[in-house]
């Protein structure tokens, strides 16, 4: 069972890298893209230009000759299509992953770091698509989302791998079940909610006339409004998640188990920052003096907050948390 | 989601001030959500040494550590409190500066807010068509019948002859404050626990020899609360009576379970994740490890035993440690001491001993081939120094200078194996005894701090899904009558105009029912 999960495991993240692909193709060949529009006989021209007064993104370039014909536009809609359903196949792998790899160890399958990783990447993948099926437009956001999949993924699979093993004692506890499942939830819709943050930066950085290279892909992408509400969405649903998962049950587990419920412990000060950092992005959020972008480059360092509390805390520091498998 | 951040400035003083305008001036700049802000970040900010470098609060070993590592960096970093980040000046003046803040900022909003919802909804606006959403009726209810839909929605309602004002959403500022006041309330938990809690660490072999009782000198290790004394302790002692540790085959732990005698009384077993909860304090079992019995028998003749804790070095619990005869090689006849006839065993027990040299490492946690490897010492072991050291090391200043040397090779013991020294003394090995590490703590501030951050969540999710919204209806009576309805979101809600559309049905509905008591749905 569990040499099943690992295998799963592969298969998952090439499941991601061929979502990855199809999103690069739609990208690449899609009727708005360089590629796709140099190619196209008649340019159509592009709204967000229109609405921002900028410079175009590039000189146009007139097909040559030695350019292999491009696929046709509205086939780049498949590619789309085709990047959609490898990633619901490779959220249901990702998913047998989980199931056989709890199996194997007999409990939930969140005792050290190469599953909990493992389970945040399935929450995210899981809230990406529930948002993807309520709002299409937002599809061009996926070559980043498998992206961050593969990479993760990989890093799971790669570093943190550990062989199965039950539980030791200090985690066999209900409380450290739902402080795990409530972390686990909130920190995937964090770490998603990345996405769109960073969109939101590109695209309104795109808006105010950046050309340059992350800026660039701002074409591509939904209007600036439509990503700074599901930035705030992802991360206001995420919060409270958040607030009881690390800073409620956690401690009430970690009163019964080591006596007291908070410590300090390195794993609980990252816990601390990202909550703050994150109740700093909603505050900056509603504070009309504050810039939206500046509000937004506060999700994002939450977002790297998180990642040092996923990867960082384990990997450079020794505290009663690491336990964590490395 | 919008904030109205500063109010426009009074009406300039009678008298100016410079002091009072001042004074004014910051704490208007101290509430402002911008210092907020700024605040919040300090925070995150100069928490992040508190899990670089080591805590005195989380383990003092460690910080011993860094100062053997950097001897000249640590004492600076010692006087600018890096290693009690969290008791630190600079880090309570940050929170103290935010809580002061966030006071500032409440006081003003509860009375706002206080005010907001005893105030009637306001007047319809003149031109319902310029709002967000708007609507022109079928049928023509009136207002009492508009009126009535809303109240059975929960809407709070203000009839103005032929006008329907309606508002909702209070809740989520009610949320806003009460998760800021409970945050206000937390600090205060914490306070408590802070001021009025104590604890004390200890390792306790099993026993009845071994028991203990809770005065501070007992203690391995201790702290009291601010406003605690060492006789407000209560009275209860502790007996160790048995110790289960379960191991898988790879070694790792699958459970342990401590028995303990609380006052002679009933045996009460407690685990890791189930402390022994006594009245006034609670018992944690944090770990545990061997002590083996080690008798000594002096060139007198006379034996002693001594039972010494091992501190477990590696998940197998290879345990090292020390067991100490400062009385040994006393003449019985004279009494006279002979300082340099001290006798101290240096060891290395191992739990699961491999079944040939090097008896470096245990393979097992669990007693399956217990065995221990001595080293003898004899001559000062420097215990009347007065300089305090460790009962699990030997002092190494006295080995060093030679008061103190190591008697012939290290020596492997299984249980009831004895050694003969060169001197014609001996050591025997007599078996071990578990011994567990228990902290006894008391916070009478978990409840409390518990307490409130339940609040707090309840005020958090309102705040975040409450949305404050109006609707307005005019019945317009001329030649034929109008009714109109206007809707205005006042936070962020993106469902507002499916619910705007709901609400027009539903009136409506009830209006095509006519003025029956009808249920509408
Ligand atoms: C102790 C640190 C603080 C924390 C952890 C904190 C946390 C939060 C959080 C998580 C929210 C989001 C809830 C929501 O959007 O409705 C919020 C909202 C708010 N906070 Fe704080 N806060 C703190 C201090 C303050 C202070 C000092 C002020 C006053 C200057 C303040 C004023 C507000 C206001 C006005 C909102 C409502 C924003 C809105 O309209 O949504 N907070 N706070």
């Amino acid at each position: 069972m569990a040499a099943l999960s690992d295998q799963l495991l592969v298969i998952a993240i090439m499941s991601y890298v061929a979502a990855m692909v199809g999103h690069a193709a739609e990208y690449a060949f899609g009727q708005r893209s360089h590629v796709g529009r140099a190619a196209a006989p008649a340019v159509v021209p592009e709204p967000a230009l229109v609405g921002a007064g900028g410079p175009p993104a590039v000189e146009p370039v007139l097909p040559s000759s030695f350019d292999p014909p491009p696929p046709a536009p509205d086939k780049a809609r498949y590619a789309g299509w085709f990047a959609v359903a490898a990633t619901v196949i490779a959220a249901l792998v990702h998913l047998g992953t989980l199931v056989t790899r709890g199996l194997a160890a007999h409990r939930m399958p969140w005792g050290n770091m190469y599953e909990f990783v493992l389970s945040v990447t399935f929450v995210g993948i899981t809230a990406w698509l529930v948002v993807l099926s309520r709002k299409h437009t937002i599809r061009h956001l996926g070559l980043f989302v498998a992206l961050a999949m593969v990479l993760l993924l990989g890093v799971a699979g790669m570093v943190l791998y550990v062989d199965v093993a039950p539980l030791v004692p200090a985690l066999k506890s209900t409380w450290f079940v739902v402080h795990v499942s409530a972390a686990v939830l909130s920190s995937g819709i964090f770490l998603l909610g990345f996405v769109p943050a960073a969109m939101f930066l590109i695209r309104s950085g795109y808006d105010r006339g950046k050309r340059s290279f992350p800026y660039s892909l701002g074409a591509r992408v939904p209007a600036a409004d439509a990503l700074d509400r599901l930035t705030f969405r992802l991360h206001a649903f995420a919060f409270p998640i958040w607030t009881f998962g690390a800073l409620i049950a956690g401690p009430i587990w970690a009163e019964a188990a080591w006596g007291r419920y908070w410590g300090w412990d390195p794993k609980e000060v990252w816990a601390f920052i990202s909550w703050i950092v994150y109740a700093g992005y909603l505050h900056a959020r509603a504070t009309p003096s504050v810039k939206r972008t500046t509000a937004t480059w506060i999700a994002v360092v939450g977002w790297l907050t998180m990642l040092m509390n996923l990867f960082g805390v384990n990997i450079f520091f020794t505290g009663l948390h690491s336990y964590g498998g490395l | 989601m919008t904030v109205v951040e500063e109010k426009p400035a009074p009406a300039p003083a009678r008298r100016p001030n410079a002091a009072w305008a001042l004074l004014r001036n910051s704490w208007r700049q101290l509430t402002s959500m911008r210092t907020a802000l700024i605040l919040l970040f300090l925070l995150a900010i100069a928490a992040i040494p508190g899990s670089v470098l080591p805590q005195r609060g989380v383990d003092a070993q460690n910080v011993d550590g860094y100062y053997a590592e950097h001897p000249t960096l640590a004492p600076i970093l010692e006087r600018l409190g890096a290693f009690e980040v969290f008791a630190s000046p600079w880090f309570s003046a940050i929170y103290l500066l935010l809580f002061t803040s966030l006071i500032g900022c409440i006081i003003p909003r509860l009375r706002d807010h206080f005010r907001a919802m005893r105030m009637a909804p306001p007047a319809v606006p003149a031109r319902l068509d310029r709002l967000p959403q708007h609507a022109v009726l079928t049928g023509t209810p009136d207002a009492d019948a508009i009126a009535a839909v809303l109240r059975k929605r929960r809407w709070r309602v203000a009839v103005r002859g032929d006008t329907v004002s309606a508002e909702k959403g209070h809740l989520k500022e009610t949320g806003n404050l009460l998760f800021h006041l409970a945050l206000l309330a937390v600090l205060f938990g914490v306070a408590i626990g802070s001021w009025y809690g104590w604890h004390g660490n200890r390792l306790l072999v099993a026993g009845p020899d071994n028991a203990f009782c809770n005065t501070l000198q007992q203690y391995d290790e201790s702290g009291l609360g601010a406003r605690v004394d060492a006789s407000d302790l209560p009275r209860f002692c502790l007996e160790l009576t048995d110790f289960q540790a379960k191991f898988l085959a790879t070694g790792q732990p699958e459970s342990f379970r401590a028995t303990a005698r609380v006052d002679g009384g009933a045996p009460r077993s407690f685990s890791v994740n189930s402390p022994l909860r006594l009245d006034g304090a609670n018992v944690y079992l944090l770990g545990h490890g061997y002590a083996p019995v080690i008798k000594y028998t002096d060139r007198y003749g006379r034996s002693q035993t001594t039972t010494a804790p091992f501190l477990s070095v590696d998940g197998m619990l290879t345990s090292e440690g020390v067991a100490a005869f400062p009385d040994a090689n006393v003449d019985p006849k004279t009494g006279a001491r002979d300082s340099k006839l001290q006798v101290a065993f240096e060891g290395l027990y191992l739990p699961t001993a491999p079944d040939t040299a090097p008896y470096t490492r245990s393979l097992f946690p669990a007693e399956r081939s217990p065995a221990l490897l001595l080293f003898a010492y004899r001559g000062n072991l420097g215990m009347d120094a007065g300089i305090p050291n460790s009962v699990y090391k030997l002092d190494q200043r006295q080995v060093t200078s030679g008061r103190l040397a190591r008697i012939g090779d290290g020596k492997l013991l299984r249980v009831g194996e004895k050694w003969t020294l060169d001197d014609g003394t001996s050591v025997e090995f007599l078996g071990t005894k578990q011994y567990a590490t228990l902290s006894v703590r008391y916070d009478p501030g978990e409840k409390p701090v518990l307490a409130s951050a339940a609040v707090g969540l309840l005020g958090l999710m309102l705040s975040l899904t409450g949305r404050r919204r109006r609707v307005f209806f005019r019945v317009t009576t001329g030649r034929s009558t109008l009714v109109e309805a206007g809707g205005l979101p006042r936070t962020d809600y993106a469902g507002f105009a499916e619910e705007f559309a709901q609400l027009v049905k539903d009136v409506e509905d009830r209006d095509s029912e006519g003025p029956v008591n009808g249920r509408t749905v």
